[in-house]
């Protein structure tokens, strides 16, 4: 069996090899400088403090629905964008890249000139149902959502593009609907790359700082995220930055791990 | 994570295809060009109320590097250039909060001159063993209510801001401006609920001129800053919260003659005269 690893590994070129080890060294460094200077011997007692746990639950929650959001909204235009021409159809693709271009701190401006209390939605909101959105919990999902669909859609409309569309025509011809092509054929057809998609817009929902502390604010409970949590710990306090950062980190990879095992690997 | 990639089998059905695809991709990536540039004109213009010149140079000739917080903004970006023309060096600033820039100057950013907006990150730069000198107080800042202009809640005292309806912005504690507002509002004996706890000043301000919340605890110079949209309301408990500004000349200065003549020049009569211009009061 060695014999046979080391032939294989000689196959691989140099040319690509050497980059995708500096490649891989230069995402995993940062990490090690993270782990370097963890305060492991005050760790325990860091992790119990009450803001943590606090911090680190809303965070969980905001990005998981923000996924949840992105799916409902997001999944529907992918498809309307691969499989149904209509004019324009390429200036919308390009529009709905517009969160990945922008600063997400110009984001959060736009989000409060929208929704804000004098935005143009937001007047309307509290005049007519008295709802601020602004510094609310909604706010933040609304902040992450923003930031994290296009990473969905771009995924779930690659996966579209790339399934073969015989067997949509087929189910067509035997007589299926539209709605009933697209659950019954289309969706678990591109199943891995909704699921893909949906694992990187909750990353990015999970980690997003920007636009969350600019529309939604900082508040303890409320709207106090990891991220916000870690950029204001870092004014006073870098092991406990550094700490908050680890926690985040260690949550996301066991939940994207196990994800991975249940749902995307599965045959 | 190669199941990330993972996607349905693609089959290319004609060669009519892939020139349509590719077609298609050329556009694509031209309107993303321009989305691209329309990002870049919205960002340069939303950056000069924030007036941030390029980073840190690498200090040689007449070249000087000055870490400011964000509060000095405008009055240091004057007192460069009265600098500049009168000692012909050309100063680079970077401003950001105190605590953010202080952690810079430990982590061995390139700068020269130092100047806080309180004495704790200033100590964080000293102990670190960062400061050439002395840090030595050159102005002092306090505390005002910043208010929508022409005050349209009436608020005259820190005891107006309380009641459910009214929304407050503070700065976070963490940050010297919130601290003063913690301990203005202790002295004042008011307990308040903001909606938010801000990451600077200047983000707190943004609140109140983009009409989120009804008022915010800054400093009376960011509130001149930005007289145009906004009223500085001055409060008796304000003096309970007098931030002291320090400044110094750094450890790594490239240029340590500049630096003590820029830092002297802050303290002459025509710096003080500017910086009191802006608000805030000469020690």
């Amino acid at each position: 069996m060695p014999a046979r690893r080391i032939g294989r590994a000689r196959r691989v070129p140099v040319a690509l090899l050497l980059p995708a080890a500096i490649g891989l060294l230069f995402l995993l460094l940062p990490l090690v400088g993270l782990l370097a200077r963890t305060p492991w011997a005050t760790l325990p007692q860091r992790l119990t403090e009450p803001g943590v746990l606090t911090a680190l639950r809303l965070s969980v929650q905001t990005a998981t629905l923000a996924t949840l959001l992105c799916l409902v909204l997001g999944v529907p235009l992918a498809w309307l964008l691969a499989r149904v021409p209509f004019p324009g159809r390429r200036l919308v693709r390009a529009l709905v890249t517009v969160p990945l271009v922008l600063p997400p701190v110009v984001g959060g401006v736009a989000l409060l000139l929208v929704f804000g209390r004098r935005g143009l939605v937001g007047s309307w909101l509290d005049e007519t149902f008295g709802i601020t959105v602004p510094f609310s919990t909604t706010a933040v999902v609304l902040a992450q959502t923003f930031v994290a669909m296009p990473f969905l859609i771009i995924a779930v409309e690659g996966a579209l593009r790339g399934a073969d569309t015989r067997y949509e025509e087929a189910a067509a011809t035997l007589g299926a609907g539209r709605w009933v092509t697209f659950t019954h054929v289309t969706l678990p057809m591109v199943a891995p790359g909704v699921a893909a998609g949906a694992v990187l817009g909750w990353a990015r929902a999970l980690g997003e700082f920007g636009a969350t502390i600019t529309f939604a604010g900082n508040y303890p409970g409320r709207t106090q995220t990891m991220p916000v949590a870690v950029y204001l710990a870092l004014e006073t306090d870098l092991e406990a930055a550094i700490v908050l950062s680890l926690v985040l980190l260690a949550v996301s990879v066991v939940i994207l791990a196990s994800l991975r095992d249940r749902w995307v690997s599965a045959p | 994570m190669d199941w990330l990639t993972r996607r349905p089998t693609l089959r290319l059905t004609g060669s009519v295809n892939v020139v349509s695809t590719a077609k298609s991709c050329t556009r694509l990536r031209t309107t993303l060009a321009a989305v691209g540039v329309l990002a870049v004109l919205l960002v340069t213009g939303c950056a000069d109320d924030r007036a941030e010149p390029p980073g840190a140079d690498d200090g040689t000739g007449g070249e000087l590097t000055v870490f400011a917080a964000a509060s000095l903004t405008e009055s240091f970006t004057r007192i460069g250039q009265d600098f500049q023309a009168a000692h012909g060096v050309r100063v680079t600033f970077s401003f950001a909060g105190s605590s953010t820039l202080a952690a810079q100057i430990n982590q061995g950013a390139p700068a020269d001159v130092f100047a806080a907006a309180a004495p704790a990150p200033m100590a964080t730069v000293v102990d670190a063993g960062n400061a050439a000198d002395e840090p030595v107080t050159f102005v002092r800042n306090q505390l005002v209510i910043a208010v929508p202009k022409g005050n349209p809640d009436g608020v005259t005292s820190l005891r107006d801001l309380t009641g459910p309806d009214r929304k407050v912005a503070l700065c976070a504690e963490q940050v010297p401006c919130g601290a003063a507002a913690r301990a203005a509002l202790d002295a004042a004996g008011v307990a308040l609920t903001p909606v938010t706890l801000e990451q600077d000043v200047r983000a707190a301000l943004a609140k109140v001129r983009l009409g989120e919340v009804d008022a915010a605890l800054v400093y009376r110079t960011d509130a001149r800053a930005a007289a145009a949209e906004i009223d500085g309301v001055e409060f008796p408990e304000s003096v309970e919260a007098i931030n002291d500004y320090p400044i110094v000349v750094l450890t790594d200065a490239t240029n340590p003659a500049a630096a003590r003549a820029f830092v002297e020049y802050v303290r002459s009569d025509p710096g003080r005269a500017v910086l009191t211009s802006a608000g805030f009061q000469v020690p």
